[in-house]
C-alpha cells in the first residue's frame, strides 16, 4: 500500500530524514518508535505534504500513486489520513461543516456524489458513539477549548468519518488518560483493522500498543529505520531504552 | 439635497483614509448624512448590504433615552466605498455596529464612526472585520466620546482585519475621548494573515486551499453579524458576504 525507499527530508535546510525505507502492505498495523528528535514527526508532515518540508531525495508510492507529487488535500482524497499530534483549532468553523465539506471535497474528487446532511450526520453520530464523543462537540468551532484528550479522540471522529485506507497516526495517544487510551484504541482497531487499509501509529510509549497490537515495530533513529521486529520489540525497548536496542 | 460642505481633504481626520480623488467625483452630489432619530425606547435596525453608486452612506442618528440603533453593512464592491455614523445616545440608549469591509483590487474602503455617549447608562457595541485582497485599502476608524455626565457608559469596539496578499493595507484607529470617570471603553484591534496552520489541518482533511481559505474567512467575518437579531437578515448579509468573499483570494 505504501512504499518508502531511501527518503531524504529537510526542514529549515536541516537534514532530518536520512534514507529511510518502509514498506506497509494492506491489512498491517506498524509502530514507529524512537527517541526525541529523531525524525517521527517529520515522517508524518513528509506523508502528509506540510509546507516547510523539503523532500530532497528517495520516494513514497501510495497505491501505485507518487505520494509525493500531490497536494495535501489530494493525498487526502487519494486516503491518506494524518492523525496530528497538536491538532489545530479553527474558531467559528463547526466541526461538521468543516467535516462534511472535507468529505464531500474528497468524494468529489473521487467522482462520487455529495452526502446529503442527513447522511451525513447519521454518519457523524455513529462515529462519535464509536469514540464515546457528545455530538454537541462535534457541532463546536473545530477543537475550540477541547482539553488534549478530547482533540485526540476528535481525530479519530473525523477518521472514523473520513475512512481512510491508510492512517499514520502522530503520538495520538500522547494526553490521553488510560480511560480515553482505551478508548482510542477501540476506535483505531474499529475503524482501520481491515485487510484492506494500514495504519502506521507513531508514538514514544508501549502504553498504545497494548490496545492497538502492531504487527511490526520499527525503531527510527537519526533519520532512519534501524532495526524493524514484531510486537515484542516494543517491550524491549520500553525495558532496555533506546540506545541499547539501536546500537 | 445637496451637500453645501467643502470638499473634505486628508488633513481632516475623518478623511484621513479616503480616496479623496473619487469623493471629488461625487461630492456636488452628494446628500448630506441622513437625518435618523430613535424615539425613546424604540428600536431601529438597518442594514446595508450594497453601497450606492456614489459609494458613500452617511448616518446621524439620535438615539433616545432606552432607544437602540443597530446598522449592520457590508462595504465592498467600490471603488471608493465609505459608511460613516454619528450615532448621539440618550440615558441608557444602545448603539450597535456590525461591519464587514471586503476589498479587492485598488479599492479603498471605510467605516467611520463617531459615538457619543452624551448621557449616563448608555452602551455600545461595534465590530468590524475587514478581509483585503490585492491592493485594497480598508479602514476602519472609530471615535467614542463620553460625556462629563454620561457615567456607566460601556462602549466597546473590536476591529479585526485579514490581509490576504502583501500590498493590502488595513488600518484600524479606535479613539477615545473620556471625561467621565466612571465608564468602561474597551477597545481591540489585531492586522493578520490566514493562520497557516490551520489552513494545512483542513487540506489534510480533503479541503481544497481555495474551500479551506472561504471556510475561515467566512467564520471570521461572521463576527461581525452575531449582533444582529433577525436570523433571516443575518443569514441574507451572511450569504451576500460569502459570494463576495468568493470573488477575493
Amino acid at each position: 500500500m505504501l512504499k518508502i525507499t531511501n527518503l531524504h527530508a529537510t526542514v529549515a535546510d536541516k537534514p532530518i530524514l536520512k534514507g529511510l525505507d518502509l514498506a506497509i502492505n494492506a491489512g498491517e498495523i506498524h509502530a514507529i518508535m524512537g527517541p526525541n528528535g529523531a525524525g517521527k514527526s517529520t515522517l508524518a508532515n513528509v506523508l502528509g505534504g506540510r509546507p516547510g518540508y523539503e523532500v530532497t531525495d528517495g520516494s513514497a508510492i501510495f497505491d501505485g500513486q507518487d505520494l509525493l507529487d500531490l497536494d495535501p488535500h489530494a493525498r487526502a482524497a487519494a486516503g491518506l489520513f494524518l492523525g496530528f499530534q497538536y491538532p489545530v483549532e479553527i474558531p467559528g468553523v463547526s466541526n461538521v461543516q468543516f467535516l462534511r465539506e472535507s468529505l464531500n471535497a474528497q468524494r468529489g474528487s473521487r467522482g462520487e456524489a455529495p452526502l446529503s446532511g442527513g447522511d451525513f450526520l447519521r454518519l457523524a453520530k455513529e462515529k462519535a458513539a464509536l469514540l464515546k464523543m457528545d455530538m454537541d462537540m462535534l457541532k463546536r468551532p473545530v477543537n475550540v477549548g477541547f482539553s488534549g484528550g478530547e482533540k485526540k479522540r476528535n481525530e479519530m471522529v473525523q477518521m472514523g468519518i473520513l475512512d481512510p485506507k491508510l492512517a499514520i497516526l502522530d503520538e495520538t495517544d500522547s494526553g490521553l488518560d488510560i480511560d480515553a487510551l482505551r478508548t482510542v484504541g477501540a476506535g483505531i482497531n474499529a475503524i482501520m483493522r481491515s485487510p484492506d487499509k494500514a495504519v502506521l501509529l507513531i508514538t514514544h510509549y508501549q502504553r498504545l500498543l497494548d490496545y492497538v497490537k502492531p504487527d511490526f515495530v520499527h525503531v527510527l533513529a537519526d533519520g532512519r529505520i534501524v532495526k524493524t521486529g514484531g510486537p515484542e520489540l516494543a517491550h524491549q525497548l520500553e525495558e532496555e531504552g533506546y540506545e541499547a536496542v539501536a546500537a | 439635497m445637496t451637500a453645501l460642505a467643502p470638499l473634505p481633504t486628508r488633513k481632516s481626520e475623518a478623511w484621513r483614509y479616503a480616496d479623496i480623488a473619487a469623493l471629488t467625483r461625487v461630492w456636488d452630489d452628494l446628500a448630506a448624512p441622513e437625518e435618523i432619530a430613535v424615539p425613546a425606547g424604540e428600536s431601529r435596525a438597518m442594514i446595508i448590504d450594497t453601497l450606492p453608486p456614489s459609494g458613500i452612506v452617511r448616518f446621524d442618528v439620535t438615539v433616545g433615552d432606552s432607544a437602540t440603533f443597530a446598522l449592520h453593512a457590508l462595504v465592498a464592491n467600490a471603488d471608493y466605498g465609505r459608511v460613516e455614523i454619528r450615532a448621539t445616545l440618550g440615558r441608557g440608549a444602545h448603539f450597535e455596529l456590525g461591519g464587514a469591509i471586503l476589498g479587492n483590487g485598488d479599492q479603498t474602503l471605510e467605516i467611520v464612526t463617531e459615538t457619543i455617549h452624551a448621557a449616563p447608562n448608555g452602551t455600545s457595541n461595534q465590530v468590524v472585520r475587514q478581509v483585503l485582497a490585492g491592493k485594497a485599502t480598508g479602514t476602519y476608524m472609530g471615535k467614542v466620546a463620553v460625556a462629563r455626565d454620561a457615567q456607566k457608559t460601556d462602549a466597546a469596539q473590536s476591529v479585526k482585519a485579514m490581509l490576504l496578499a502583501p500590498g493590502a493595507t488595513a488600518n484600524a484607529k479606535p479613539e477615545l475621548e473620556i471625561y467621565a470617570d466612571d465608564v468602561k471603553c474597551a477597545h481591540g484591534a489585531t492586522v493578520g494573515e490566514l493562520d497557516k496552520a490551520a489552513l494545512f489541518y483542513m487540506a489534510s482533511r480533503g479541503l481544497p486551499p481555495e474551500v479551506a481559505q472561504r471556510l475561515m474567512l467566512q467564520a471570521f467575518i461572521a463576527d461581525a453579524f452575531v449582533g444582529m437579531g433577525d436570523d433571516a437578515a443575518r443569514e441574507a448579509i451572511e450569504a451576500k458576504a460569502l459570494g463576495i468573499l468568493e470573488g477575493l483570494a
